[in-house]
């Protein structure tokens, strides 16, 4: 036993117990609840990342039964970023919350009043979410992922919900009822695959190389249950109220992390456990995340509230990550490892800038109390901070140098003229263009020189300083390439 | 047919019947049965994969996914219907409104 063996069991324990100690109540124990969540989960995927890069790849059998009868956990390069990804922006979205909530964090642990629900319960909704996070990308076996994405989805879910209105409870509402019935179809494939093969190793499987019927209709239910919590296109209808209407950290949670998690799960199955599956499949979920980009980003430029477009962006950005399939997967060719590169650092780089562009709308919607975007105009001169994290942010997602957008898109365009597939290339330029149209948009109204409108809030400093530091960080993340797509080759295909 | 082609069967219709009905059923503690019904299917067809070694005797693996698949359905159930029941204090009806039908009740 290593010492990666034990940060991995931390990883998930750590933040679990945090959220047990937030839930005591009292702005202190949320405090420390968020302080012990973000400190082992840097530490956590910092030695993990030492271990996986000197060992290669990780296993560890819990209470020492191992698979199949026990659970096994596994870790290579890829679940150390998308770990490294969660506890860098869960650490500032943390403290962030300890700010966006601070009027309202309640001094004792008594009973606090209706509407400040948010203030009490994201911080242990937050840390169970964190705590289900870090298990989906350290599980070795399917039934493992299956029970932490639940935890995932519930958490997610009562994250909408904490604004009390109707809307945030109806948005909650649908997002949990897509997300339970995407578990069943999950569970459904799992159950198909174990009725094959008597495995839920997911390394056992891969070596049994499914292919067959029963094992292709697994992948299907399991690819669109995942599909509808990963809101791909046509399945995407539930994400913008949900991501709208929650807090402004709890947005950023979800927009950038929560949708992220499914999305592990179905790399893992269509590359690890199919290798590919067949080219009409990678095919279709390419097309499908081509409409996603396009779509989403249409109706990025059609929207008035600034949390909606940021919302649809998202919708618009995971297309990208769909769009990896058929460049990873070319006809009868070997997998692209620059496609597989790209797509996971526009996955990394698309969590750190959106989480940064979400919590610097909510200074900016706190400031003016309003989310409409005219609402925003003169933001920049007043809160010029969290301006230059919005931009930054927008930048990143837009991929201009030197940022990890531009590095992702960069790489995905080099793979789809190495496999001679020019059309996907033309769709990422597309995207491109219409990404810088609808930040430009925004930014606009933010730089409008204005007369100070009346009842404008000043923030807490931490607030603008944990977004302008994820926005500073996704366009710096380009200059670190190397060593991020050396981590994420680890264990990769074709590495 | 043998006993557990049967079971297989009979969880695989339980399972389009669940999902029928959270498809095309509005209240919303119908979609909660009906997603529990969904469940039901699937720990069917778990329970019937004689999958491991002598058909004659039962795979514990099934039976231990089947255990924890009830807890996490139980949760799942009670955190639906308790915001089932937000969704009713909130817009006084248990359906999920159409999009932009809010602005209507409020």
């Amino acid at each position: 036993m290593t010492g990666g063996d034990i940060w991995s069991v931390l990883l998930v324990l750590a933040p679990t117990l945090g959220a047990l100690v937030a839930l005591q109540g009292g702005g202190w124990a949320i405090r420390i609840g968020l302080a012990l969540g973000a400190a082992v989960s840097a530490l956590g995927s910092v030695a993990l990342w030492v271990s996986v890069a000197q060992e290669g790849v990780l296993r560890y059998a819990l209470g020492g039964w191992g698979a199949p009868l026990g659970i096994e956990l596994r870790i290579d390069g890829f679940s150390v970023a998308m770990l490294a990804m969660t506890a860098l922006v869960g650490g500032a979205v943390s403290l962030y919350s300890t700010g966006y909530f601070r009027d309202l964090l309640p001094q004792s642990s008594d009973e606090v009043p209706h509407g400040e629900r948010g203030a009490r319960y994201f911080a242990p909704l937050w840390l169970l979410l964190w705590g289900a996070l870090n298990g989906v990308y350290l599980s070795g076996d399917l039934f493992n992922l299956y029970v932490t994405l639940e935890v995932m989805g519930l958490a997610a879910a009562a994250v909408v919900t904490l604004a009390v209105t109707s809307e945030a409870t109806v948005a909650g509402m649908r997002y949990l009822m897509v997300s339970l019935v995407g578990s069943m179809l999950f569970l459904l494939g799992v159950a198909l695959l174990y009725a094959n093969y008597g495995v839920l190793a997911l390394e056992s499987l891969q070596a049994a190389g499914p292919s067959g019927g029963l094992p292709v209709l697994a992948l299907a239910l399991m690819t669109v249950g995942l599909a509808a919590k990963t809101a791909l296109f046509p399945l995407h209808g539930w994400l913008p109220s949900a991501h709208a209407v929650a807090p402004a950290p709890g947005s950023a949670i979800l927009s950038a992390l929560v949708v992220k998690g499914s999305f592990y799960i179905v790399v893992r199955l269509w590359v690890d456990l199919y290798g590919g599956g067949s080219r009409g499949g990678v095919v279709f979920l390419g097309v499908m995340g081509g409409a996603a980009v396009l779509w989403g980003s249409l109706m990025c430029l059609r929207q008035v509230s600034l949390k909606r477009l940021i919302a649809y962006s998202t919708v618009a950005q995971l297309g990208y990550l769909f769009v990896m399939f058929p460049l990873l997967f070319p006809a009868g060719g070997v997998a692209n490892t620059d496609a597989w590169a790209g797509g996971i650092y526009h996955a990394l780089s698309h969590a750190v800038a959106k989480s940064a562009m979400f919590l610097a709308a909510g200074s900016m919607t706190v400031a003016v109390a309003k989310d409409a975007i005219p609402a925003i105009s003169g933001t920049a001169h007043r809160l010029p901070m969290s301006f230059l994290a919005f931009g930054l942010g927008g930048l990143g997602l837009a991929g201009i140098p030197p940022s990890g957008g531009f590095i992702a898109k960069w790489l995905l365009l080099r793979s789809a003229v190495e496999t001679g597939q020019w059309l996907w290339a033309v769709l990422l330029a597309v995207g491109g263009l219409l990404t810088v149209a609808y930040v430009l948009m925004v930014l606009r109204y933010a730089l409008e020189r204005t007369e100070p409108s009346e009842g404008f809030q000043p923030v807490p400093r931490r607030m603008e300083w944990a977004a302008l530091g994820l926005a500073l960080i996704s366009v710096l993340l380009g200059t670190r390439a190397v060593e991020v797509i050396a981590l994420i080759q680890l264990g990769g295909p074709g590495g | 047919m043998t006993a557990l082609g049967l079971y297989t069967f009979a969880g695989a219709g339980l399972f389009a019947l669940g999902f029928w009905a959270v498809a095309v059923r509005a209240h919303l503690v119908w979609k909660v049965f009906a997603i529990n019904i969904m469940g039901s299917g699937v720990f069917l067809i778990l329970l019937s994969t004689p999958a491991r070694g002598d058909p004659a005797q039962a795979d514990p693996v099934p039976q231990a996914m089947v255990l924890t698949g009830i807890v996490v359905a139980v949760a799942a159930t009670a955190v639906a219907l308790g915001m089932a029941l937000r969704v009713v204090a909130r817009t006084g009806r248990p359906f999920l409104p159409e999009e932009g039908d809010l602005e209507t009740r409020e």
